[in-house]
């Protein structure tokens, strides 16, 4: 089955945090990434800029209409997925907890249709 | 004639068997929802045939194989299920192939694997007991929505969305590995503690099924612990079940009034449970690792039923295993039970100094056993005036009727005004 793992956490703002906490999270998420890739599990993974910058879009009767910001305007916002390959929901939960943001922020899991 | 009696045995053999047979079936077909279809053809197949052709040799298999060749005749007719049909029937093939098919051991590791599945912290907690009694004890859907006090459609609902959610995220049909075992163990073990308290708490007019939830608790504890004779908190746990139940024919008088501990008949209690749970108290305690809560609540269990008379109890140990148990699992409910025992120990006065702290630290209106014990240690102390209104509060808190009668004699006993 495919698991997507959506990573939800306040904003990170790159200027706001030292140098070197965002250099040993992002050498984190590269040694998870590479370590999935060799068991096979990886299948896709974004990080994604601020909430800030996101476009909401609902097409109603034809009619176009389109907000300025996130989905839902809540703390955490989603900041990154992954979709991996895992036997079962233990297996994603396994994944989802060496996730790094999974330690202040929140990891859904969802599975994925048709996987 | 016959045939009634025929459907009887029938139906023994439904209520001894229906749990495992949906436990195998769930692990062969992969799907919740398509085994419980599959286990009542199976069934039906069994009241239609059993009667003229007898009664198989191993109705458990019978049933098993019936029921999954029933699945696939259905997923045939599905061409969705195309591929999982071949598979199914490789599966039969290669089972058939060996000797001794459907072993005991592999139909209780079923009914294990299950017990997890159900109790999967994926699903919210009320839903992993009901799922529990309906699946793993073969409750009915409407004897579980009593024990909820819902509506029987709305417990159905609630138990097809737990189903949907355990096939859809992929929740697994296994005994978890031993870094993950530990964890799951405690949301087994709650959810058999909490079939079990369920059924103890008295509430009046639904006794019956509250022995039967009883009942299903110890069974399913039993279970457990014959599956994973190793845990020590399973065999705590099955001891302080048995220890409590034992009491059950003397806790209630015909009329359905509340008896109390020190007043019960001994010879009402079942001696039998007794000597069990104080065995596998013994084997629990003796095992390495550190102790269970429930291990604890069962040794101040025993106890209670081992002394002749309040006067015989061994109180100041009765104390230190609150004293042990509130540091493992630290509650309002174990400070208050610590706080009767000290009050036999060291007397009513310092007693009612650790409730008042209590009663202070939090809003205790609705819990009416505070109440209770406070006034029985105002009326130890002659403090007649505050022991009444301390049994006025409880009464206004107690929730059943049988709670209710006991404040009423309590304060009749005291001289006070009986409520209208």
């Amino acid at each position: 089955m495919q698991y997507m793992l959506l990573i939800y956490q306040k904003d990170m703002d790159a200027g706001q945090q030292d140098q070197a906490t965002m250099a040993k999270i992002y050498q984190e998420y590269q040694a998870l990434n590479e370590d999935l890739k060799k068991r096979g599990q990886f299948i896709s993974n974004h990080g994604l800029k601020a909430a800030s910058t996101a476009t909401t879009l609902q097409v109603r009767d034809g009619k176009t209409v389109t907000t300025d910001g996130p989905f839902a305007e809540t703390r955490e916002q989603l900041g990154g997925y992954y979709v991996v390959e895992a036997g079962d929901l233990d297996e994603a939960i396994g994944i989802a907890e060496r996730i790094p943001s999974a330690r202040w922020g929140t990891v859904e899991i969802r599975p994925v249709w048709g996987s | 004639m016959s045939q009634s009696l025929d459907t009887n045995e029938i139906e023994a053999i439904y209520r001894r068997e229906a749990g495992r047979v949906l436990a195998t079936l769930i692990r062969l077909l992969g799907d919740f929802e398509m085994a419980e279809e599959a286990r009542q053809d199976a069934f039906a197949a069994a009241l239609e045939r059993w009667p003229t052709a007898g009664v198989p040799e191993n109705p458990r298999a019978w049933l098993v194989d019936v029921g999954r060749n029933k699945a696939i005749d259905q997923m045939r007719r599905n061409h969705v299920y195309k591929s999982k049909v071949l598979r199914l029937e490789k599966a039969a093939l290669e089972e058939a192939a060996e000797p001794g098919e459907h072993p005991d051991a592999a139909f209780g590791d079923d009914r294990l694997r299950l017990i997890f599945t159900c109790c999967h912290p994926a699903l919210n907690p009320a839903v992993q007991v009901a799922l529990t009694l309906r699946a793993v004890c073969g409750l009915s859907t409407e004897a579980v929505a009593r024990a909820f006090l819902v509506a029987e459609e709305a417990m159905a609902q609630r138990l097809v969305r737990a189903q949907r959610k355990i096939r859809e995220a992929g929740i697994p049909y296994e005994v978890p590995e031993p870094p993950l075992l530990d964890e799951r163990m405690q949301s087994v073990l709650a959810v058999i503690y909490s079939v079990f308290t369920e059924g103890y708490a008295v509430t009046s007019g639904e006794q019956l099924i509250s022995a039967e939830l009883c009942l299903e608790a110890i069974r399913l504890g039993r279970l457990l612990g014959a599956l994973l004779p190793e845990r020590a908190d399973v065999q705590g746990l099955v001891a302080l079940m048995l220890l409590h139940d034992a009491r059950r024919k003397a806790r209630l008088t015909e009329a359905g009034d509340i008896v109390l501990l020190d007043q019960q008949d001994v010879t009402l209690w079942d001696q039998g449970q007794i000597n069990e749970g104080v065995g596998r108290l013994e084997l629990a305690l003796r095992m390495p690792g550190r102790i269970s809560a429930y291990t604890v609540q069962a040794a101040i269990a025993a106890l209670h039923v081992h002394a002749i008379s309040q006067e015989t109890k061994d109180w100041p140990q009765i104390a230190a295993l609150y004293e042990v148990l509130l540091r493992l699992q630290p509650s309002p409910v174990v400070e208050l039970n610590r706080a009767v025992a000290v009050s036999m120990v060291d007397g009513p006065a310092k007693a009612l100094l650790l409730v008042d702290s209590l009663a202070g630290r939090g809003d205790f209106k609705e819990y009416h056993l505070l109440h209770v014990v406070r006034a029985d240690l105002l009326k130890r102390l002659g403090r007649r005036d505050e022991a009444l209104s301390a049994y006025r509060a409880a009464l206004e808190a107690a929730k059943t009727d049988p709670e209710r009668r006991l404040l009423e004699r309590r304060m009749t006993e005291l001289g006070g005004a009986q409520l209208p």
